[in-house]
């Protein structure tokens, strides 16, 4: 969770001093569901993303010296500077793919847990996506076909509340996700998925039934992000949380006091892992600075497979 | 052996389905065979597993065809008109046709993506169009037209070993004609083909208007006049040689599509021609294809509003000035 929230950080600077570019999205406040659902898969495991992905990828394993180069458009990004921050895939890792159209990867985690299953693999398929994804048709055609298929997929919702400016309550009269999926039978679950050890407690037992080949599952994780929907949104329509109360709900904090209480770290342990992490991106800073902008003619060598 | 279009494709997927276990086909009654039968039998011999039946969600079949394309599966799917299509536009516009190019060259779709369309059933207006320019447009996307059996067998099984997507345009007027062939054999994509060599004039066709153009060539024959038709049969990506080269020779040029030809292809191959061959052309180009408007239902009106052998005859006439 750190190394997402300081990485994310360290965007939101380069964001403002020109070195990344286009439209920027960053889930600081909403570390604790990547990290809770990634962190328990395999590389072969597909996970999908949306716009605000940067966590995604981070905790699906990608390094992240070549997720800032891609931010900034450069030959030694994930995509080689072609995809940028809403299109990040890092299929290595079994990130399979990012997308600037909301709602528009639902199906596309169908499918690559339908392959799973043609292919004879255990390997699930998890797509994240926010809340205002789920008002959009696709979004319902897509979970029909999954309960009608049985297919081992974990629809990851990150209810943070708002669907780009606006909040839920003025979008849908329905305010769980957990309920709009209620009448396909979906094993689900709504969580506060700012508590890092809950989301990855209620994904673990999903995923557990995944891997046998059960399937669909909806996990509603309610969250915050802490910035406005992209970097750079005066975010007049929502008041800033007070500091005080921010403290209490950061992932972060959260699971330091609680590591504390109950014995699992070292108290030493927590501002070592941000030390490690600030180190690790300033690093990942140097190296993309260091990556040239790709090669005019990679336009051209792209368009078809198979050239 | 003789075989109309249909069973060409029917033959041609059963086929690719026995040599690939990764191919399968999927798309709203597929596992019945269809409204025409282009599937039929597929399900007895392959089990619903690999022929799936879907509900009538356009968007989810087409995204699920991408992320089982991504994730090493060879999907054939099915939109059962072309009209439909617009339905799952943006599956196939922002997801496959751009996932090679914006991952760098780490994702490959390898999809065929088959829809059928044209007029002349009394479809009326949604169900009836020839909406394969919009698919041109769009960089990542192949896509082909075939106007006979073989072709359709032999682009079909192109368009499935291909790594990227391929949009695969059939046409429902030609479904049933019987064809003679010879065992089939696959078909480059971007490769065009004279059908019939002439020296007076180039006639570059697509799809239903290649059997009208050979009828209007046979009809202008009778004048003197020798049309050279070419089945242009991929439009993505575009054989401009072979229509270059004909040009070279006859230096008149007329193209033919039953789309509306405003914004048609065939203004693509125009513009096209003239920068490359500007100074071979003897006269304006002509331009083949439906008016500007919807297509009406009542038979009367669809049959005067579909361009065919008496629009090419005109066309040709009028690029000859005789």
């Amino acid at each position: 969770m750190w190394r997402i929230r300081a990485f994310e950080e360290r965007v939101g600077e380069l964001t403002r001093a020109d070195e990344v570019y286009g439209l920027v999205h960053l889930s600081i406040g909403q570390e604790g569901v990547a990290a809770g659902v990634c962190g328990q898969l395999r590389a072969d495991d597909a996970v999908y993303s949306n716009h605000r992905a940067h966590g995604h990828v981070i905790a699906k394993g990608a390094p992240i010296e070549r997720v800032l180069a891609e931010l900034m458009g450069r030959e030694n990004g994930l995509c080689r500077g072609l995809g940028g921050s809403m299109h990040l895939v890092d299929a290595e890792h079994g990130f399979m793919g990012a997308t600037g159209v909301v709602g528009g990867n639902v199906p596309l985690a169908l499918g690559s847990a339908l392959a799973s299953r043609l292919l004879g693999s255990d390997a699930v398929a998890v797509v994240f996506f926010g809340d205002g994804a789920v008002q959009g048709g696709i979004f319902v055609e897509s979970v029909n076909l999954a309960a009608l298929w049985r297919l081992p997929a974990i629809l990851v919702c990150e209810n943070n509340g708002f669907a780009e400016f606006t909040p839920r309550s003025a979008h849908t009269n329905v305010e769980r996700v957990g309920d709009v999926v209620a009448p396909w039978g979906l094993a689900r679950e709504t969580v506060d998925g700012n508590d890092v050890v809950a989301v990855h407690e209620a994904f673990g037992r999903f995923l557990a039934g995944a891997r046998r080949g059960d399937g669909p599952m909806l996990l509603e994780c309610l969250t915050h992000r802490l910035r406005g929907h992209y970097e750079g949104d005066p975010a007049r329509y929502r008041e800033a949380l007070a500091a005080e109360e921010w403290q209490e709900r950061d992932p972060i904090l959260r699971l330091q006091r609680r590591g504390a209480v109950e014995g699992w770290f070292d108290g030493r342990v927590p501002g070592r892992l941000e030390h490690e992490a600030r180190t690790e991106v300033e690093e990942a800073v140097r190296l993309a600075r260091e990556s040239p902008f790709p090669p005019p003619s990679l336009v051209s060598e792209l368009v078809y497979a198979g050239l | 052996m003789q075989v109309t279009y249909l069973q060409a494709i029917a033959e041609t997927l059963a086929a690719e389905m026995r040599a690939d276990e990764r191919v399968f086909v999927l798309g709203e009654d597929v596992a019945e065979g269809g409204p025409w039968g282009a599937t039929a039998g597929l399900a007895d011999e392959f089990g619903t597993e690999r022929v799936r039946d879907t509900p009538i969600s356009e968007a989810a079949i087409c995204g699920i065809a991408v992320g089982a394309a991504q994730s090493g599966l060879r999907p054939v799917v099915e939109i059962m008109f072309i009209d439909f299509l617009t339905l799952a536009l943006d599956q196939l516009v922002n997801a496959a046709a751009k996932a090679h190019f914006m991952s760098g060259g780490q994702l490959t779709v390898p999809l065929v993506l088959r829809t059928q369309g044209g007029a002349g059933q009394r479809g009326a207006a949604q169900h009836s169009q020839s909406l394969e320019a919009w698919l041109t447009h769009v960089p990542g996307l192949k896509v082909v037209m075939p106007s006979t059996a073989a072709d359709a067998a032999g682009l079909l099984a192109s368009a499935i070993a291909d790594p990227g997507p391929v949009v695969f345009v059939e046409t429902k007027t030609l479904y049933f004609r019987r064809e003679e062939v010879a065992p089939f054999e696959p078909v480059p994509i971007g490769s065009a083909r004279i059908v019939r060599p002439g020296r007076d004039v180039t006639v570059v066709a697509l799809s239903r208007l290649v059997p009208e153009s050979l009828a209007a060539a046979d009809e202008l024959a009778a004048d003197g006049i020798d049309a050279e038709v070419i089945d242009l049969r991929s439009l993505a990506p575009l054989d401009l040689e072979t229509i270059v080269d004909s040009v070279g020779r006859t230096h008149r040029l007329v193209v033919a599509h039953e789309a509306v030809e405003s914004g048609g292809f065939g203004a693509e191959v125009v513009a096209r021609v003239q920068s490359v061959a500007f100074d071979e052309l003897d006269g304006p180009v002509e331009r083949v294809g439906a008016p500007f408007a919807p297509i009406p239902f009542s038979p009367p009106l669809e049959d005067a509003y579909l361009p065919g052998r008496a629009e090419v005859v005109a066309a040709v006439r009028t690029a000859v000035n005789r």
